[in-house]
C-alpha cells in the first residue's frame, strides 16, 4: 500500500434545511484526512466532528458504497460524481485531492430534481419514467424455455452496455438544460436491442419520452456532458436509438 | 407460552411435495382478490418480485422501501450470478444434484424439502428473467452462456457480466413498476417500518415513519410479507449496504415471530482489506478471482518486504498446501478461517497484518494480461480505485468479511412465521443454506420465494382465515403507533455525548472479536457481558440532533443500531449455545484433529428458533428436528 498521506482540506458544503429553505453554502476545515478514505468517509469524518460540536450533521444520499446502487449523488467542485471518469462519488478516494485543496459539494442541480435536504434530492421523476413504459409487460409464469428465443451475442452485448445504467441522475444534473435524454434513452435501447422489446417498441418510446418532458427536464442540445460524467459510461448513441423510435412511432410507421 | 413449530412439510415422495401443497391450497376467486391488501416490505429481489407477481394476480399490495426509489435495495450489488439446474450444458446437472450441493455447501443444517422446491423452481427463474429482458450472457449462437462457481462440479451459474444482481433486480423493479404505473401497487420510497402490529394472533399491519417528513403512520392490511435482507451490518463493517439492517426482522421478533437460527454468519474469503479506522464499509472481489488467483503468505513471520522481493521457496501458498485437491476454490467458509490463521501466525500482509496476497502473476504468464483484463477488469478496476494499486503488477491484497446471514426468521414450508399472516422472504428468513451459503444461491432464492412461492401460499392462507375488519383506529394499532412515536421521542432525549456511528462501531468490533470467524465459550460469555454494557451506555451517552419531524440520518441510524445492540445478544446466546461447528459458525471447542469443523449431528441437528419472552428476560429456545430421508448426512471434507 501506498504511503498514508494525511490531507487538510477546506470544504465549502450546501446546506438546506428542507424544500421551503434558501440554503446556502456553508466553510467547514477537516484535518489529517487519510488519501485512503473514500469521499464519502471523509464525510463521515466531517460529520462526527459536527456531531461532536452540537451542529447537526450533512445529509447526503448513500447506501452500497460500491458504485452500483445508484444513491450517492454529490456535485464536487462543478462536476457530478468528482473528477475521476467512470466512478461514483462512493468510489472516488481523497488520494485524487491534494493538501489544502479546497472542495465545493453540492447537490444535484435541476428543477425535477428538488432539494430534500442539504445534498440530497428527490429523483422520483426518474422511477415515473420507468412507470410509464421502461418495462416488457410479461406476467410472472407461463414463460418459454430461456433458450426458446436466441438473442445474438452482440445484441446481448449492447442491451447490457444500455442497461448498466445506476438511474443516478448526474446525466441530468451536467446538463446545462436539466435534460434526462441519457437516463430514457438507456433503458429505450435496452429493450430496443432485444427480442423481448420488440412488441411494445413504439409505444415504449413515446410514452417514456412523454413522462419525461411531463416531469420538466430540458431537452438536449448535443453536448455530451451527460456522456463525461456518467459513472458507467452509456454512450449518447443510445439517444439516437431513442430519438429514431420516438420519430418513427410519432409518424406511425414501422 | 411456547410457540409451536409445525414447518408444515407435506407428506409423500420428495420430487411430489410441491405439486402436492400446489394442489391442496385453496384458492382465492380472481373478483375476490382485488378485497385483500397485502403490504410487501422491502424491495430487493424478494420484495420487488413478490409485489409484482401478488399485484399482477390481482391484490391490493403496498409496498414500502427506505431508499429513495425501489430500484436500490442491495441485491443490486450481487456480481457474479444466479444458479439454475437447466443442464444446457450437458454435464450432469439436475434438480437432484442442485439441491443435493445446496445441502451439503450448506453443511446439512437446511431444510430437504425447501431446498428440493427451490432447486425445482430455479429453472422457471431464468425463464422469467429472460422473458422480461434480462440482458444475460450469451454465446455465439445466441444461447445462454454459464460459469462455474463454487461448491459444485458443474457449471450451472447464469450471469449478466459482474452485475448479474443488478440486472435481475432491475428486471423485477420493472415488473413492479408495470404495476405502479397500473395502479395495482401502492409504493411508498423514503419510508420505514418500524414495527409490526398483530391483532387477535394474525400479522394486520405495520407502523411506518416517513423519512423526509417524519410522519408515523398505521398500514392496515390482511397479509404482511416481509423482505427486509440480512442482519450482517450487526458487525458495522460488512459487504451490505450501509442502510441494511435488523429492525424490521428483529420488530417482527418482538411481536412473537421465532428467529431461526441468528448464529449462521457468513463471512467471504475475498474482500478488499480495512485501510484505517475510518472504514465505512468493505468491498467484495468476486469469487470467480480465486479461478486464476493464487492465495499466499511469507513462510516468515513479521516479513516486511514487498511481494516481488519474496522468492518462490520463501512463500506460502496455505490453501494449496492444506487443501490440495481444491486448492484456491476451497469453500468461503474454509478459505477465510485459513486466511485468519495465516494472520493470528503473524505472517500477514499490509498495514496491520490483516491481508493475505491473492496474486495473478502466474496467470499472466501463462496467459498474457489480456485475457486477465478479458476475465476480470472490472474487478481490477473497482481494486485499483479503491487501493490506489494496480493488481496487474502487484498481488491483491484480500480479507474476509461478513457477507451473508444464512439465519432469520423462522417459517414453515409456505414461508410464514410464526405469526399467521406474516410471509418472510429472501435473506430475511432462515430456510434454505443451512449453516452456509454456496455463491450464486442468495439471488435464486430470493426470486423463487417472490416469483414462485409467495403467490401461491398467501392465497392459501388468505381463503383459509378469518379476517375479522380492522383499521388504523383499532386498539392495537394505536397501541403501537404510541410507542413508536415513544421510542423516537426516548432517542431523541438522550442528549448525550457519543455519535451513534461509535456505538455502532464498537459493537461490530466486540462482535468480530467475540463472535466472529471462530467462537469460543470464553469469547462469548466475555460477548454477552460487553452487550448489555454497551446497550446501558447508548441509551445513556447517545446524541441524537435535529427532530423527529425532519430529514434526520442521525434518528434513523439510531433506531437501527439500538435494535442491533439487541439483537447482538440473541446472535451471541445462539451461538454459544450450538456446541458444534457447522459451515460459519466454527467452535473453537469443536475441531477434529488438523483443524476442522466437527458437526455434532446427535445433539444439534435442528433448527434453534428463538422466541422472545419479554423484556429482560431470557428467550425461548425451540426446537425442529431436522429430518434428512434423502441425502446421507457426511462430514464435508476438501484435502
Amino acid at each position: 500500500m501506498s504511503e498514508n498521506k494525511r490531507l487538510n482540506l477546506t470544504l465549502h458544503i450546501w446546506r438546506q434545511k428542507n424544500a421551503a429553505d434558501p440554503g446556502r453554502l456553508a466553510t467547514y476545515r477537516v484535518q489529517g484526512v487519510s488519501v485512503h478514505m473514500s469521499f464519502l468517509e471523509m464525510l463521515d469524518v466531517l460529520n462526527e466532528q459536527l456531531t461532536a460540536q452540537g451542529e447537526e450533521p450533512v445529509a447526503f444520499d448513500h447506501d452500497c458504497r460500491e458504485g452500483i446502487c445508484g444513491m450517492c449523488s454529490l456535485t464536487v467542485n462543478g462536476i457530478p460524481h468528482g473528477p475521476q471518469r467512470g466512478t461514483t462519488v462512493c468510489q472516488l478516494h481523497m488520494r485524487h485531492f491534494a493538501d489544502g485543496q479546497e472542495i465545493t459539494i453540492e447537490p444535484w442541480r435541476a428543477k425535477a430534481f428538488p432539494v430534500v435536504r442539504d445534498l440530497v434530492v428527490d429523483r422520483s421523476a426518474f422511477d415515473r419514467i420507468i412507470q410509464a413504459g421502461g418495462f416488457v409487460s410479461v406476467n410472472t409464469g407461463g414463460s418459454p424455455d430461456g433458450n426458446a428465443l436466441p438473442v445474438p451475442k452482440k445484441d446481448a452485448e449492447a442491451a447490457m452496455d444500455a442497461a448498466a445504467c445506476i438511474g443516478c441522475g448526474a446525466c441530468v444534473a451536467a446538463c446545462k438544460n436539466a435534460s434526462a435524454m441519457l437516463f430514457v434513452a438507456a433503458k429505450i435501447s435496452h429493450l430496443a436491442k432485444l427480442p423481448q422489446g420488440q412488441p411494445e417498441r413504439r409505444e415504449r418510446a413515446l410514452a417514456m419520452v412523454a413522462a419525461m418532458d411531463q416531469e420538466g427536464f430540458g431537452f438536449c442540445s448535443n453536448q455530451y456532458e451527460c456522456e463525461a460524467v456518467c459513472p458507467k459510461e452509456i454512450s449518447v448513441r443510445t439517444i439516437a436509438v431513442m430519438n429514431r423510435d420516438t420519430l418513427r412511432a410519432g409518424l406511425g410507421g414501422a | 407460552m411456547s410457540v409451536k413449530l409445525d414447518a408444515k412439510i407435506p407428506s409423500g415422495p420428495l420430487e411430489k411435495k410441491w405439486e402436492k401443497r400446489r394442489f391442496e391450497m385453496k384458492l382465492v376467486n380472481p373478483a375476490n382478490k382485488r378485497k385483500y391488501t397485502v403490504i410487501v416490505v422491502g424491495t430487493g429481489l424478494a420484495g420487488s418480485s413478490a409485489a409484482a407477481s401478488l399485484a399482477e394476480l390481482g391484490y391490493r399490495v403496498k409496498c414500502f422501501c427506505f431508499q429513495d426509489s425501489p430500484r436500490r435495495a442491495h441485491s443490486i450489488a450481487a456480481q457474479g450470478g444466479i444458479n439454475a439446474a437447466k443442464n444446457y450444458q450437458n454435464d450432469g446437472d439436475s434438480v437432484f444434484r442442485l439441491f443435493y450441493d445446496t445441502v451439503k455447501g450448506g453443511d446439512f443444517r437446511a431444510r430437504e424439502a425447501n431446498v428440493y422446491r427451490l432447486a425445482e423452481l430455479s429453472v422457471n427463474i431464468i425463464d422469467q428473467c429472460v422473458a422480461q429482458g434480462v440482458p444475460f450472457a450469451r454465446e455465439y449462437g445466441g444461447y445462454l452462456a454459464n460459469r462455474s462457481f463454487g461448491g459444485a462440479q458443474v457449471s450451472r451459474t447464469f450471469y449478466a457480466r459482474g452485475q448479474t444482481g443488478q440486472q435481475l433486480l432491475l428486471g423485477a423493479y420493472q415488473a413492479l413498476s408495470r404495476q405502479i404505473g397500473l395502479g395495482a401497487v401502492q409504493m411508498h420510497p423514503r419510508t420505514e417500518m418500524l414495527d409490526l402490529v398483530v391483532v387477535g394472533g394474525q400479522a394486520r399491519g405495520i407502523v411506518t415513519r416517513h423519512l423526509v417528513t417524519g410522519k408515523i403512520e398505521c398500514h392496515v392490511s390482511d397479509a404482511v410479507v416481509l423482505a427486509t435482507g440480512g442482519y450482517g451490518n450487526v458487525f458495522y463493517l460488512s459487504t451490505n449496504a450501509k442502510g441494511c439492517n435488523v429492525s424490521a426482522t428483529y420488530r417482527a421478533y418482538k411481536r412473537g415471530a421465532a428467529f431461526a437460527n441468528p448464529c449462521y454468519t457468513q463471512i467471504h474469503p475475498t474482500c478488499i482489506p480495512i485501510s484505517g479506522d475510518y472504514q465505512s464499509k468493505l468491498t467484495l472481489m468476486s469469487e470467480s478471482l480465486r479461478n486464476d488467483g493464487r492465495v499466499w503468505v511469507s513462510k516468515k513471520k513479521g516479513d516486511t518486504r514487498p511481494p516481488d522481493q519474496i522468492s518462490e521457496e520463501e512463500r506460502d501458498y496455505y490453501l494449496e498446501r492444506k487443501y490440495p485437491s481444491f486448492g484456491n476454490l476451497a469453500p468461503r467458509d474454509i478459505s477465510s478461517r485459513a486466511a485468519k490463521e495465516a494472520c493470528d501466525d503473524g505472517r500477514g500482509v499490509g498495514p496491520g497484518g490483516r491481508g493475505v496476497y491473492l496474486d495473478f502473476a502466474d496467470a499472466i504468464r501463462r496467459l498474457g494480461e489480456n485475457v486477465i483484463r478479458e476475465r476480470y477488469g472490472n474487478l481490477f478496476d473497482m481494486y485499483e480505485r479503491i487501493t490506489g494499486e494496480n493488481p496487474y503488477k502487484v498481488p491483491m491484497r484480500i480479507y474476509p468479511a461478513v457477507h451473508y446471514t444464512m439465519g432469520g426468521l423462522w417459517v414453515d414450508y409456505d414461508l410464514m412465521s410464526t405469526i399467521p399472516g406474516l410471509f418472510v422472504l429472501g435473506e430475511a428468513n432462515f430456510s434454505d443454506h443451512g449453516a452456509n451459503r454456496l455463491g450464486a444461491s442468495a439471488l435464486m432464492q430470493g426470486l423463487a420465494d417472490g416469483y414462485f412461492i409467495i403467490p401461491y401460499t398467501i392465497g392459501d392462507y388468505l381463503a383459509g382465515t378469518k379476517l375479522p375488519k380492522a383499521d388504523a383506529g383499532h386498539a392495537e394499532f394505536k397501541k403501537v403507533h404510541s410507542e413508536v412515536e415513544e421510542r423516537i421521542r426516548r432517542l431523541l432525549s438522550v442528549k448525550g455525548k457519543r455519535s451513534v456511528d461509535s456505538f455502532h462501531r464498537e459493537l461490530g468490533h466486540l462482535l468480530w472479536e467475540h463472535c466472529g470467524m471462530t467462537r469460543s465459550e470464553k469469547g462469548l460469555a466475555k460477548a454477552l457481558e460487553l452487550i448489555p454494557e454497551l446497550r446501558e451506555a447508548f441509551w445513556k451517552d447517545v446524541s441524537v440532533l435535529g427532530g423527529g419531524d425532519e430529514f434526520n440520518t442521525a434518528l434513523e441510524k439510531a433506531g437501527r443500531v439500538a435494535d442491533f445492540l439487541e439483537f447482538a445478544e440473541l446472535l451471541c446466546t445462539d451461538a454459544r449455545l450450538r456446541k458444534e461447528s457447522c459451515g460459519g459458525h466454527f467452535r473453537e471447542e469443536h475441531q477434529t484433529a488438523d483443524g476442522e469443523a466437527e458437526r455434532d449431528d446427535a445433539s444439534f441437528c435442528h433448527v434453534s428458533a428463538w422466541e422472545y419472552a419479554g423484556e429482560g428476560k431470557a428467550p425461548i429456545l425451540n426446537k425442529e428436528p431436522l429430518v434428512f430421508e434423502n441425502v446421507h448426512l457426511a462430514q464435508r471434507s476438501y484435502k
